[in-house]
């Protein structure tokens, strides 16, 4: 234990006396900002690829976005987020001549990421909505989107919120390896304290119990937002 | 008002309609019986093409509905339809049900105009004769407190305005279809299209929806009727359809066809239910 006291002295040494946790600070800025654009962007395009993947099929055009968002789906799922964010960062930028910081090419990255693993939550969300709802609409003289907007898709949310509370647990974690690309989060802010004292012991266990708050704040949110959805049920 | 001429309907190899002629006047009252699987809930679907029918024509106001080139929710915008499974917006409160599609509508028109007038106005900029704008006498504020009103009008006059606030998950089978219809009044339609609206109702709540449909029938209201209430059938209907095997088999006022059937197969089937 006394080693560990020492150990202890030498992170505080650097993480206060020497301004350590001001990259901290930055580096959960960037976490949660990340996983929190990120999953937005993943809803948004998401929720589109599952209302194209449930589209009537019999045109032309709903044939030809499906078969796009399925190629879009099966190479989003089929590599891993590091891949992905190397290839964007080295290969797609260069090539198309524009300089992004590396937090926003994170951002977009694991944006268009999330999406394809919201399209298939969406997507079941949306069938577990009685086919009676569209039709109710339709009947209404509603459109279509207006009906799938406003009527399906709020019911489709409710149903999926634990599931894409897990997503956005799953980015949350995934941030830890945007350092490939060279941005900061707490992964890096950790590691360079402990390049700083010799030490990683403490460090590397900080950075867990603060991954572990994280996700429990994060679980704690959800819970309520279901409660305060499930307004509409018989139970309240 | 519908016109309908040689309608069919297949769903894959199964021809469910198999040529239906016939028309349906303003004002008049057409109950649709026969048994379960003789098409008549897909001869109500074909009317505002929620099922799109193979071949034939269904003509609404002039307009033969059933082509795929026309705006089908404009002509839904007149005909209601009810729902064996009532089909309330779970996610909206009993007042967000009724006014959903009015105020959408009004709204959407609203904006319609508005982006017109806004490029008429550029255009007038360079025409020496200035084109009229099109005449706005509303506001976004204005169509919700209308629409509002007329929806708590509505569920007053059915007794239900205490649960203007409530979800749909908490009121009885009876409420739920009774707000059902109001839903589809609130868009003043032209004609109503029941689809089996007591089939899915406790018995002792029968009564009150089919007293709501009577008195929208004694109202004059246009409204086609699929049910198996034989007896409403022969009070509300000025006319029956005997419908078995995707085709019309009998066509006449109700005391004709309950009291002296014609066709050995309405005989057989009336024979059974009553």
């Amino acid at each position: 234990m006394g080693s560990f006291g020492i150990k202890l002295e030498e992170f505080w040494k650097v993480f206060y006396q020497h301004g350590g946790y001001k990259r901290v600070i930055t580096g959960l800025q960037n976490t949660v900002y990340i996983a929190v654009v990120g999953l937005a962007i993943g809803i948004i395009i998401g929720t589109l690829i599952a209302v194209v993947k449930v589209l009537p099929k019999y045109r032309l055009l709903p044939r030809i976005l499906n078969k796009f968002c399925n190629f879009y789906v099966a190479m989003f799922r089929g590599t891993p987020i590091v891949v992905q964010l190397l290839v964007a960062y080295y290969v797609i930028l260069p090539l198309i001549g524009t300089n992004l910081p590396a937090l926003n090419v994170c951002v977009l990255v694991f944006g268009f990421n999330s999406a394809a693993y919201v399209s298939e939550i969406m997507r079941s969300g949306i069938m577990s909505v009685d086919i009676g709802q569209m039709e109710a609409g339709r009947a209404l003289g509603l459109s279509y989107g207006v009906t799938m907007m406003k009527i399906v898709v709020p019911q489709a949310i409710k149903n999926i919120l634990p599931t894409l509370g897990n997503e956005f647990i799953a980015l949350i974690k995934e941030t830890s390896v945007v350092s490939f690309v060279g941005a900061i989060d707490l992964y890096t802010a950790f590691k360079d304290i402990g390049n700083n004292s010799y030490e990683f012991m403490v460090p590397y266990l900080v950075m867990a119990l603060i991954y572990i708050v994280l996700v429990l704040l994060i679980t704690l949110l959800i819970k309520v937002m279901e409660r305060s959805l499930r307004k509409s049920d018989r139970s309240h | 008002m519908i016109e309908v001429i040689d309608l069919k309907k297949s769903f894959g190899e199964l021809e469910v309609l198999k040529g239906i002629t016939t028309t349906i006047k303003a004002g008049e009252k057409v109950a649709i019986i026969g048994p379960s699987g003789s098409g008549k809930s897909t001869f109500l679907r074909c009317l505002n093409c929620m099922e799109d029918p193979t071949g034939g024509a269904v003509i609404f106001d002039g307009v033969n509905i059933a082509d795929m080139k026309v705006d089908i929710n404009a002509h839904r915008r007149h005909m209601g339809m009810v729902f064996q499974q009532f089909n309330l917006f779970n996610n909206k409160t009993v007042l967000g049900n009724i006014m959903l599609a009015p105020v959408h509508i009004a709204l959407s028109d609203l904006r319609k105009k508005k982006v017109k007038n806004f490029f008429l106005k550029i255009g007038n900029l360079f025409r020496k004769n200035k084109k009229p704008l099109y005449k706005i006498n509303t506001t976004k504020a204005k169509i919700k407190e209308e629409a509002r009103e007329n929806a708590l009008r509505l569920l007053k006059r059915i007794g239900l305005e205490d649960k203007a606030d409530a979800y749909p998950s908490t009121l009885s089978g009876g409420q739920k279809q009774r707000i059902a219809i109001i839903r589809a009044l609130a868009m003043n339609p032209k004609v109503m299209l029941f689809d089996e609206p007591t089939s899915a109702l406790d018995p002792e709540m029968v009564g009150e929806v089919l007293d709501l449909i009577k008195q929208l029938a004694d109202e004059g209201m246009t409204m086609v009727i699929v049910t198996h209430e034989m007896g409403f059938a022969r009070e509300v209907a000025t006319r029956v359809l005997f419908m078995d095997d995707g085709k019309i088999l009998e066509d006449n006022t109700p005391e004709e066809l309950f009291g002296n059937p014609q066709n050995p197969r309405t005989k057989e089937f009336l024979s059974k239910v009553l």
